[in-house]
């Protein structure tokens, strides 16, 4: 309570994430003195594993990683060993990964929209409050997670940890009828995909405003997913080659999870980023749909990174539309991927930020160092910043009140604290 | 009635020592070769859930569970019944509810409360002891696992002999 001098806010195990943390918060005679961001799940040890593998293990190891986003995994793996290996997979083979990458930010995002986040916005404790509440509405959600469920499944081959990718491609290439199935699919998809903007666009929004970096990938023609070049709102561009020159990690001995910084500054990675550093190459249609609900070019407010979200799915779905309607079988489900004895980096647009990928191998295709960045990892710096800034006019809220909001506040980064985690309690500690 | 679907869906982490009775008794049951329309694992993410018993005239969910206080090796069948359930959901309004976990009981009461239930749905739940990591079951799971497949079977050819009517 305001009257103390001393407080300290703890949620031992944060409620609605990816994973498990907890947030830890001291306050000193009115000031907020500490934030920590606690992940406390157990090392992963993923960089380790991979050296002595073959090189072409890291996709299908390093989709493991993660039961969300395991096509952001794969796609940074093949990336950089195919990097590495000196072979570009493109045209219609680079299509269609991206159009299981589509897949997979539709179900992620919409998972977290529906599931994780919205029932913060409609003061309700969980989904299941929601379902109760306005069935239609979830149902609506479920359908449209479906839709990305759908499509993983048909180029991945099953919804979780998909067996179909491999370097230069894919196992086994999908079917027009198949293809024709998801574009039947896609079509409700659409629908639910704009009614799902309108809604998240109308909830309110407390006040907070980033000020930190952002980082996310950037390409002339579109809006970067599963291509582009590392940049920074203030670092500017560089190459991904030169990521582990600007992109330093640390320990902090609060969490399992590296820190992060970008040319020393904490970064967000991530919806905010990608928004505030691509939204201008996204297609006039979907601008026009975001300026509609009130998104502009650019979103500096985290808590309405729900509506960027939503943003993204329509994207996702518009593109993987695109995609399908253009499809050309190529001849052969797979490039020849021989290895060679280098160094590769590849980077992507994992549904929560970047993701970044380096493996080094040797003349026999053995992996002898693999490097692993992860967007919540690069994120948790970010976080605590703007918890610090979010919390400090708030704290004449009662403990269980501003508890509440600071868990709210942590979801809107999404956190994926499985990926980080090398998730909620909070403890507030007023004193 | 006669042409329902019947789905047989494991929930569990066989690296999580007695979590992975589900896998057990599902492996079991692949290689009797019993005759339904599914017989597949699941991570229990409630969406999944709901489409994997989508239509199913009887979804069976066999999962593992802690018991407070607990017998190992125990097993629990339990029938639900959505109109109980929307009444009086089992389920602990301040256990965590991020994605990674929540339990069966808030898949259930959420797919009870969406209408998306399948027409009957039994839970086969195995009583274990060890939950940490590691593989292979505790002793007492083992000797369960041959339990909760007879329990199984017994509600696929019970099904079966009330749809095919006297």
């Amino acid at each position: 309570m305001t009257h103390r001098t001393q407080r300290l806010l703890t949620v031992g195990a944060l409620a609605r994430v990816e994973g498990e943390g907890a947030l830890h918060v001291s306050v000193r005679g009115g000031e907020v003195e500490d934030v920590r961001l606690r992940i406390y799940e157990p090392p992963r040890y993923f960089e380790a594993l991979l050296r002595g593998r073959r090189y072409t293990e890291p996709p299908d190891l390093t989709s493991r990683i993660c039961g969300i986003c395991p096509v952001a995994y794969q796609m940074s793996a093949c990336h950089a060993v195919e990097d590495a290996c000196g072979v570009v997979v493109d045209g219609q083979l680079a299509q269609l990964r991206r159009l299981l990458y589509c897949g997979e930010w539709i179900e992620s995002h919409t998972l977290h929209i529906y599931l994780l986040h919205a029932p913060d916005f409609l003061r309700l404790p969980d989904a299941l409050a929601l379902a109760r509440s306005d069935a239609a509405i979830l149902q609506r959600g479920l359908r449209l997670k479906k839709a990305g469920n759908e499509i993983v499944e048909v180029l991945g081959g099953r919804v979780i940890h998909p067996v179909n990718v491999r370097l230069g491609g894919f196992h086994r290439l999908p079917t027009r009828a198949e293809l024709d199935h998801l574009a039947m699919v896609l079509r409700q998809a659409r629908t639910d995909a704009e009614d799902t903007l309108g809604w998240v666009a109308g909830f309110e929004f407390p006040d907070l405003a980033i000020s930190h970096e952002l980082l996310a990938l950037t390409e002339p023609d579109g809006y970067a997913i599963d291509s582009g070049v590392p940049t920074g709102a203030l670092a500017g561009p560089f190459p991904v080659r030169d990521f582990e020159q600007h992109v330093r990690e640390h320990q902090v001995p609060h969490s399992t999870a590296l820190h992060a910084t970008l040319d020393g500054r904490p970064h967000l990675a991530g919806p905010l980023a990608r928004w505030n550093l691509g939204s201008e190459r996204l297609p006039a249609e979907i601008r026009a749909l975001a300026a509609q609900v009130g998104l502009g070019p650019r979103c500096d407010n985290p808590f309405r990174s729900i509506v960027v979200r939503a943003a993204e799915v329509l994207w996702a779905v518009t593109e993987a539309q695109r995609i399908i309607e253009r499809y050309q079988p190529p001849p052969t489900p797979a490039v020849p991927v021989p290895p060679r004895a280098a160094t590769g980096f590849g980077v992507t647009e994992a549904p929560r930020g970047l993701l970044y990928h380096r493996y080094d191998l040797d003349e026999a295709g053995i992996v002898r160092k693999a490097v692993i960045v992860p967007p919540t990892a690069q994120n948790q710096n970010a976080i605590e910043v703007d918890l610090r800034a979010f919390i400090q006019p708030r704290l004449h809220l009662d403990d269980a009140e501003l508890t509440r909001r600071c868990e709210q506040a942590i979801r809107n980064y999404d956190p994926c604290i499985s990926c980080a985690a090398h998730f909620l309690t909070l403890t507030m500690d007023r004193r | 009635m006669g042409n329902e679907r019947i789905v047989v869906i494991g929930v569990g982490n066989e690296y999580r020592h007695d979590d992975g009775a589900a896998v057990s008794v599902l492996a079991q049951l692949a290689a009797e070769d019993l005759a339904v329309d599914r017989l597949t694992l699941c991570d229990g993410e409630p969406t999944r859930l709901m489409e994997l018993w989508e239509d199913a005239g009887l979804a069976i969910v066999v999962d593992a569970v802690h018991g407070h206080p607990g017998e190992p090796g125990r097993i629990h069948s339990v029938t639900v019944d959505a109109d109980h359930l929307l009444a009086d959901p089992l389920v602990d309004e301040e256990s965590p509810a991020g994605t990674h976990g929540l339990g069966l009981g808030h898949g259930v009461a959420l797919a009870a409360a969406l209408g998306r239930l399948p027409r009957e749905l039994l839970i086969v739940a195995v009583e274990g002891a060890d939950f940490s990591i590691g593989e292979g079951l505790s002793p007492a799971v083992t000797d369960a696992v041959p339990r909760a497949v007879s329990e199984v079977r017994r509600a696929v050819e019970a099904h079966r002999a009330e749809a095919s009517g006297p």
